[in-house]
């Protein structure tokens, strides 16, 4: 029987076509694992794999479950950055396994949950309260003014100004890598503030003053102290500390 | 244990067709939807380019000039009313969307800006127009958002992470509900509805080389195939010419769009000579093919000679910056290669399924030749067949699919909703679900599910893709016999209750089997070469023979059978297909 490594050499060339041939690299992967099933506790485990260096993260976590161990547990979709299925903590920071490469580790690698939500097995979490904190700002265009025939007119720049935050793909990789979210689940955390941001700066949108009242509690914007975990997590490279400021900003100095 | 709930409407699916069906659903009954994904994570997120509708924004466009552009592109295989009722509707499913919030790039005057798609021209093939409303190149991600937002406006019951298994229907074949499995604690529930509309997506992961994400295994089409519900057109399947080299991630046709060109290794702009009128801009399935002809003459690129180039370094950075981000990204991250200074390698990705379950304009689902409706069953969006893509789907359709016939499914499954009885569930309910997951669980040393997954992808890659034959779907059908022999002997190592991913890739697996023997069947007895099917030994279109849909059916004892109905004729004759 071949050995586990043989397994995912010759697998990973199939995957990545000649090209990659004969560049495989010699990989430890070290992995928090939890089973509620088997212990109240979590432990560690740790998977030697060969693999391309090319090759995503999310895949070399496939090719263990695939050959080495079946029980172990992740999200996972689209493998390109886009579904926001795979946050994890990668080597101490946030970030999509589909988006980190093996290159980008070196030979080894460390793989925890996300922190700040209940961990319900391996690297999977509770991601309710995230999204008990998404709806919490209204999430959607607040519009009464009656609905014309064609389209709403805005202006590129109008749509320019909250471009940004369109951008996010709800994979919580910001507000788990916030040290105020970690201490205070109530904190609706960077995410929600940038989502909010999203309608609040668009200028079709009628439901600032409600947000923003929203986001002034004490479970609001005022929580952020700009440690920029958030911005640097972010897998779709929103500016998301600043959003935050802009929304603070808005409270403080703009009439609604 | 097994719960058991009871609603009007049940939606089976949480991407862009469930979503739009859930709006109109739960407005006017008790609607739950069911997801084995939180709805954000859904594939509709990964379209790109755009969503065709002929607004007329930024040049002269109609309705009808999209229309004749969807049937010619789907190479006379659509359904030629349906594409007449999509188009017509499309111009006021984008404006929906804008005043629901989608954030659409925009014209100087400040309206939903428009762009170039393969395929799309003006005045029946004249010259490539701008029909594509777009907002960057992630218009699929802000349609699915702007699509959760107003689920979560209107309280929408999703029941998250819940895998359907099985559909329920009573003795007279009216359908009666759905069994599901919540993947966090392993219990089943039985989901009692009047109505149950169908929208999880394709099954693009049957093969080696995908745009589709991992959670992309047919699940709905193989659920009611098992229930005795015909597939229709399962052979259409669309292989996007540019995907990633190695990976198949999607880089949209919008780069071609914006005025990128597809090269040989020789640096050679071969669509020149394939299709002289559009070029690049020639619809997927001839791009494909062309690559094809080109890896097979010698002039393929990359290290085993099956590679082509999607060149966009000409164009204005600024273009590039804010029209085409995410696609520059991935050539980045993935290739390690400069799209803005160097031709991108790329190779045909399986991308679409044009077939799928068959149903009305409706969405109600129909079987047989002449169309009976299954009493309160629907399916919309990429896993229906209505049929508006024929054999080939026009780029920025799909979207525009599930937004249109996702709201026609939802009105008349809640018009059903409200008309009909409770049908009555079956006795047991979910025997025939506890005997398919016990069957993994207790069985302690077999097959291991990933080889089987494997094997499939990589031979589905050889031998039905791009290129086909008698000989290589005889080969294919044969394999998957075999894999089937050992796909009923897998065992996994997880036997735990939460969060077992391991059983439920194992159960997806059957699904992707299922979709591709129909698959297989279907395409070995078309034997001419139309749209995405394209046979070496029958290489030309046969109106004569085949100018009809074809009904693949799962009889009892596994044995699939095969019946045919016409293609649904209007305005436009069928001719040879130049671009």
């Amino acid at each position: 029987m071949a050995t586990p490594a043989e397994v995912l050499q010759a697998s990973d060339q199939q995957q990545v076509g000649a090209g990659a041939k004969g560049h495989g690299v010699r990989l430890t992967v070290r992995i928090r694992r939890f089973n509620p099933e088997v212990s109240q506790d979590s432990w560690w485990d740790e998977f030697e794999v060969e693999a391309d260096p090319l090759e995503r993260l999310v895949e070399v976590l496939h090719q263990i479950k695939w050959h080495l161990d079946g029980t172990l547990t992740f999200r996972r979709s689209c493998a390109h950055g886009i579904c926001g299925s795979d946050a994890m903590l990668i080597n101490g920071r946030n970030a999509l396994a589909c988006k980190v490469l093996v290159a980008d580790v070196g030979s080894r690698v460390t793989i925890e949950p996300i922190r700040g939500l209940a961990v319900l097995k391996d690297l999977i979490v509770d991601m309710e309260p995230f999204f008990d904190g998404y709806r919490s700002v209204l999430p959607y265009l607040i519009n009464d003014s009656g609905e014309p025939e064609a389209e709403r007119l805005q202006s590129s720049e109008e749509r320019a100004r909250f471009d940004d935050t369109t951008k996010c793909i709800l994979c919580a990789a910001c507000t788990t890598s916030c040290p105020i979210f970690w201490g205070d689940a109530g904190y609706v955390g960077p995410a929600a503030i940038v989502n909010a941001h999203r309608f609040i700066f668009d200028s079709r949108d009628e439901g600032a003053r409600e947000r923003l009242k929203i986001l002034s509690e004490k479970t609001g914007v005022f929580r952020c102290r700009t440690t920029f975990n958030c911005t640097d997590a972010c897998p779709r490279g929103i500016e998301v500390t600043k959003a935050i400021q802009e929304v603070k900003r808005s409270i403080l100095f703009d009439r609604f | 244990m097994v719960t058991t709930h009871t609603y009007d409407a049940l939606v089976v699916g949480g991407g862009g067709a469930g979503m739009r069906a859930a709006i109109e659903l739960s407005e006017r009954v008790r609607t739950a939807v069911i997801s084995k994904l939180y709805p954000t994570r859904s594939h509709t997120g990964a379209a790109q380019g755009g969503v065709c509708a002929a607004l007329g924004n930024v040049e002269e466009d109609y309705p009808e000039w999209h229309a004749f552009d969807t049937v010619k592109g789907g190479d006379y295989l659509v359904d030629q009313p349906a594409a007449q009722l999509m188009t017509e509707e499309a111009v006021q499913a984008i404006y929906q969307l804008e005043r629901w919030g989608l954030p659409f790039n925009r014209t100087p005057e400040g309206k939903i800006d428009q762009r170039r798609f393969g395929g799309h021209t003006a005045n029946h093939g004249e010259r490539a127009v701008k029909r594509a409303c777009y907002a960057a190149d992630r218009t699929g991600h802000m349609i699915l958002q702007t699509l959760y937002q107003q689920c979560v406006k209107r309280d929408v019951r999703f029941f998250n992470e819940f895998y359907c298994l099985d559909l329920l229907r009573d003795g007279d074949g009216r359908t009666a509900g759905i069994v599901a499995y919540e993947l966090s604690n392993g219990e089943l529930h039985v989901f009692r509805a009047k109505s149950v509309v169908f929208a999880t997506g394709g099954y693009g992961r049957m093969f080696r080389v995908t745009s589709n994400a991992h959670a992309l295994t047919g699940d709905g089409p193989a659920v009611v195939w098992r229930r005795g519900i015909p597939l229709e057109d399962m052979e259409m399947f669309q292989f996007h010419p540019t995907g990633l080299a190695k990976l198949g991630v999607l880089l949209s046709e919008a780069a071609r769009g914006e005025g990128g060109i597809v090269l040989n290794k020789d640096g050679e702009r071969f669509m020149e000579r394939y299709a002289p009128t559009i070029k690049d801009l020639a619809p997927r399935d001839l791009v494909s093919r062309a690559i094809y002809q080109e890896i097979k003459e010698g002039r393929g690129a990359g290290p085993k000679g099956d590679w082509a180039y999607l060149d966009i370094s000409h164009l204005d950075p600024k273009v590039i910056e804010e029209k085409l981000p995410d696609i520059t990204e991935f050539a980045r991250i993935y290739l390690k290669v400069e799209p803005t200074k160097e031709p991108v390698p790329i190779q045909p990705t399986a991308h679409y399924a044009m077939g799928g379950i068959p149903t009305d304009t409706d969405g109600r689902v129909v079987v047989g030749p002449d169309e009976t409706p299954v009493p309160g069953l629907y399916a919309a969006g990429e896993c229906a067949c209505v049929s508006v893509h024929g054999a080939n789907r026009l780029g920025t359709n799909s979207l525009l699919d599930l937004v249109v016939f996702g709201r026609r499914a939802g009105d008349d499954a809640a018009r059903f909703a409200r008309e009909a009885d409770l049908a009555d569930a079956p006795e047991a309910p979910a025997t025939a679900t506890i005997d398919l997951l016990d069957a993994f669980l207790t069985r302690e040393t077999g097959d291991n599910a990933a080889d089987i997954r494997k094997e499939l992808q990589d031979n589905m890659f050889d031998l039905a893709f791009v290129v086909r034959s008698e000989e290589s779907l005889a080969k294919m059908q044969e394999i998957l016999h075999g894999l089937r022999e050992r796909y009923d002997r897998v065992a996994i190592t997880d036997k735990g209750s939460v969060y077992n991913t391991e059983l439920m890739e194992t159960v997806e697996l059957g699904f992707l089997l299922d979709c591709a023997e129909s698959l297989v069947v279907s395409a070995r007895a078309r034997t001419e070469s139309r749209g995405g099917h394209y046979r070496e030994d029958h290489p030309l279109r046969d109106d004569a023979n085949w100018l009809k849909h074809t009904l693949a059916t799962r009889q009892p004892g596994g044995s699939i059978t095969l019946e045919f109905k016409p293609v649904k004729m209007g305005p436009y004759v069928p001719m040879e297909r130049k671009y």
